[in-house]
């Protein structure tokens, strides 16, 4: 292998083990679930054995020892409990909660360096203690089974184990017959499946032997309470072939299926291991199965170099209308009238590429939301605190490179909300609230923004607490009134944290100031809402993609500017005379409301053309971000434009009020706004900002 | 023409590293199935020479495949190797009774693959 090709595969590698652990994690809550009701489901159980069995197969052809022992001892843990081996237990989830971490963090790791490794000599005793009890079951089980030895023979360890405990509930077991047409039997069978689900398990599917011609066979192991004519009923197809063994049909005890268990086991683990699996909610296999196929997984790089090349069609369209407008102006109308349709054509198709491609970078949230969950788990265990997480709207849809770049700053949120918001039982009992703790996470999309919602029903935040605090560390003197938003904002400056220490997220010390940062890096926005007693809400507002905006453009002084339209609400001409001013501020009037004024030109330090040429009219734009509005006073507006947003770099990263560069069809290079960071800066009175 | 592998394994890593081992070799095409029943469709639409499975897949299991494959006119004499990460005996011991020609545990050597696939198609 050349090098870059195995760099190639080390990203196939972590993103395909991301991919994994993103399930694992989804399915060990849900374990965790049923550890309180009791109820396993084989499906939940089995999904997470095979999320550890596959990132130790991958490990191992990377060679990645560390990570191949600790994923072979998990495997090993969750093979004995679902062969029923190991018990079903409070401490044993926690103990698969903890691996994960450590999974997670040995990953991260390589992601970055190939060679990061961790001790794992605690997790791994950790692990072997949870498998204590493990015996194995020496005797074939199955020997004196009147079921076909051909399907005995092609059924996995696993699957012969699901088959016994179906037999000893007492189920009978159903040999189900089909024939399909080959271009659809998948989805059927998923359909089926799904059906048979509902009524009991599905042990095993099997292809019937013979030539593959228009059509396929397929046998389906069954274990259920139901009568081969409730089966016959509840598929209703006319090639069903069902054979039967077991109590439903045959009059037999069921114990005269069972046969001598040589292991006693542990009755907890009977007692989970043996409900019924409940008809899980969302029953999904079909539909997984399906995915399986009909997915393809694309490196984002090659997604943002495709968004690049429509951004550069978009522009070079741009030229084009520019031309036609000339030669309108200048030559041949008639040829100028066909240009301009074929440029509006062509306008057409490249937004529907450009809608395409956008598409084709949004994920869910609720990839997003399903890491919270853990960070939930695991910051309620160390805080000794019960939380239920209320999650919604995890199928909103944002771009895949901001949902990466806001996981940070939403985990530090979440973790901030149990650990500073809520009480503790202790405390919540006293003040007459449930003990458990209630914290929201919603998404929702408002226009071309998409709203994360982090609502807590702790203690709120302690306004007085925060002022003193902010006095100590000298950000505000010891006399300085603030309103209580402005008092929130401290809680955003750098060097500011009611707790002395800074909370450890992943092993980097964040402040909410980076939490900020990085939040308005992406063009968004964070407001805090509290009521003291009650508790609090962060709400990030996001754009819904970062790659191509519309924007207006705007001159002040000699520099030409793009403000992202979405946070433009209105335009106005305004004469100089309706400026007002408020407590040193500038303000307009506008239906019935203040709306305070940034004039750019002093922002950036430039002449204006009004303080030149002594006229009195002036442009502003109306600029909005969640509740707040502001004007931002220009000297011209010179229209909309579709541009390409290009970061700065890190190099450039400070520079205040700036969120990147775009360019014009005129191979002219501007800088985009920072709205967010204008308003805020802005509205705190430091528009002291250079560029 | 050169010939054919059939490679059913539902890690898409697993399947590029198994692809990445025989394309290495120069000489074979190869087919790949996400899954159990991708394979059954691949079968009977092209001419497959040898067969690599994997044990554990979502829908129906390597085993089985084994043993549709085995008990099929057009397949049966067909070369056939299950690549599985090592764990059950019993399901070893029953592939090979299936008449799977070679059992490879994950992580194989890619050597020994090529080997084997040298053996069976030369």
């Amino acid at each position: 292998m050349s090098d870059t090709s195995s760099s190639q595969a080390l990203k196939d590698f972590i993103s395909e083990t991301e991919e994994i652990i993103g399930t694992l994690n989804y399915d060990l809550v849900k374990l965790a679930d049923a550890v309180e009701t009791g109820d396993c489901d084989p499906d939940v159980l089995n999904g997470i054995f095979r999320g550890a069995h596959s990132i130790k197969g991958l490990a191992g052809m990377f060679g990645f020892d560390d990570l191949s022992s600790l994923s072979h001892a998990m495997e090993n843990l969750l093979d004995g409990l679902r062969l029923g081996k190991v018990p079903f237990t409070q401490p044993l989830v926690d103990t698969l909660f903890s691996s994960l971490d450590v999974l997670i963090q040995l990953i991260d790791g390589k992601s970055n360096d190939e060679n990061f490794t961790l001790d794992l000599v605690p997790i791994l005793a950790l692990i072997d203690q949870s498998a204590e009890g493990e015996a194995s079951s020496a005797e074939d089980p199955l020997a004196g089974l009147d079921i076909d030895p051909g399907i005995l023979n092609v059924l996995t360890e696993y699957e012969e184990h699901r088959l016994l405990e179906n037999i000893r509930k007492g189920r009978a077991i159903h040999l189900l017959r089909m024939d399909f047409e080959l271009s659809s039997f998948d989805q059927e069978l998923a359909e089926i499946t799904e059906q048979l689900k509902q009524q009991g398990e599905v042990v095993s599917t099997l292809p019937s032997a013979g030539e593959i011609g228009e059509r396929i066979a397929f046998q389906i192991l069954f274990g259920s309470e139901l009568k081969r004519s409730d089966i016959e009923l509840l598929l209703s197809r006319d090639d069903l072939d069902i054979s039967t063994c077991g109590r439903a049909d045959v009059e037999m005890e069921p114990e005269g299926f069972v046969l001598e268990e040589p292991d006693a086991r542990p009755d907890t683990a009977m007692a989970t291991l043996e409900r019924l699996p409940a008809a899980v909610e969302e029953v999904d296999a079909g539909s997984s199965m399906r995915s399986i196929s009909r997915t393809v997984r694309v490196d984002i790089d090659k997604l943002d170099l495709l968004m690049n090349i429509v951004g550069e069609l978009v522009l070079s369209k741009s030229s084009i209308s520019n031309i036609g407008d000339r030669i309108k102006a200048s030559a041949d109308k008639e040829l100028a009238t066909e240009l301009a349709k074929a440029t509006r054509i062509l306008e057409r198709r490249l937004h529907e590429l450009q809608k395409g491609v956008m598409d084709v970078r949004m994920v869910p949230v609720g990839q997003l939301f399903d890491k919270m969950t853990r960070i939930v788990r695991r910051v309620s265990n160390e805080q000794g605190k019960k939380v239920d997480l209320d999650i919604r709207g995890a199928d909103t849809e944002l771009d895949k490179l901001i949902i990466e770049d806001v996981s940070d700053p939403l985990m530090h949120i979440i973790r901030n909300a149990i650990d500073h918001g809520l009480e503790t039982p202790e405390e919540r009992r006293q003040v007459g609230k449930p003990e458990k703790g209630h914290v929201q996470l919603w998404a929702s999309q408002k226009g071309n923004h998409v709203v994360i919602e982090v609502h807590d029903d702790g203690r709120g935040i302690d306004t007085e607490g925060v002022r003193r605090k902010a006095v100590e560390k000298g950000l505000i003197s010891e006399g300085q009134s603030l309103s209580e938003e402005e008092i929130y904002d401290l809680l955003f400056m750098a060097g500011f944290s009611t707790r002395d220490e800074v909370s450890d997220m992943s092993g980097r010390g964040v402040g909410m100031d980076v939490v900020k940062n990085n939040i308005a890096a992406l063009s968004g926005m964070i407001e805090v809402k509290s009521t003291q007693g009650q508790g609090s809400s962060m709400i990030i507002t996001l754009p819904i993609t970062l790659a191509i905006i519309k924007a207006l453009i705007v001159q002040v002084g000699d520099k030409t500017y793009a403000i992202p339209i979405n946070s433009v609400l209105e335009t106005l001409m305004i004469d100089a005379d309706v400026i007002q001013t408020v407590e040193k501020r500038e303000v307009i009037e506008l239906r019935k409301s203040t709306v305070p004024l940034l004039r750019l030109n002093q922002v950036f330090g430039l002449d204006s053309e009004e303080e030149k040429t002594d006229e009195k009219r002036l442009f502003v734009a109306i600029v909005g971000l969640a509740e707040k509005r502001m004007g931002f006073v220009v000297d011209e507006l010179l229209g909309q434009q579709d541009v390409v947003i290009k970061s700065l770099g890190k190099a450039l990263s400070f520079v205040q009020g700036i969120a990147g560069a775009a360019e014009l069809g005129n191979q002219k290079t501007i800088l985009v706004l920072d709205v967010a960071g204008l308003m805020t800066e802005a509205l705190r009175g430091e528009s002291s900002l250079n560029v | 023409m050169s010939k054919k592998i059939l490679i059913a394994e539902d890690s898409l890593t697993m399947r590029s590293l198994i692809v990445s081992t025989i394309a290495a070799m120069g000489d074979y095409d190869t087919v790949e199935a996400a899954n159990g029943f991708e394979a059954l469709r691949i079968l009977p639409r092209e001419k497959v020479d040898l067969i690599i499975t994997d044990i554990n897949m979502p829908d129906i299991n390597g085993l089985e495949l084994v043993s549709f494959i085995r008990n099929n006119e057009s397949y049966k004499e067909t070369p056939l190797f299950i690549i599985s990460t090592e764990g059950s005996e019993r399901d070893r011991e029953k592939g090979m009774a299936l008449g799977a020609n070679a059992y490879l545990v994950k992580p194989f050597a890619p050597d020994q693959l090529q080997k084997l696939i040298r053996e069976y198609l030369a």
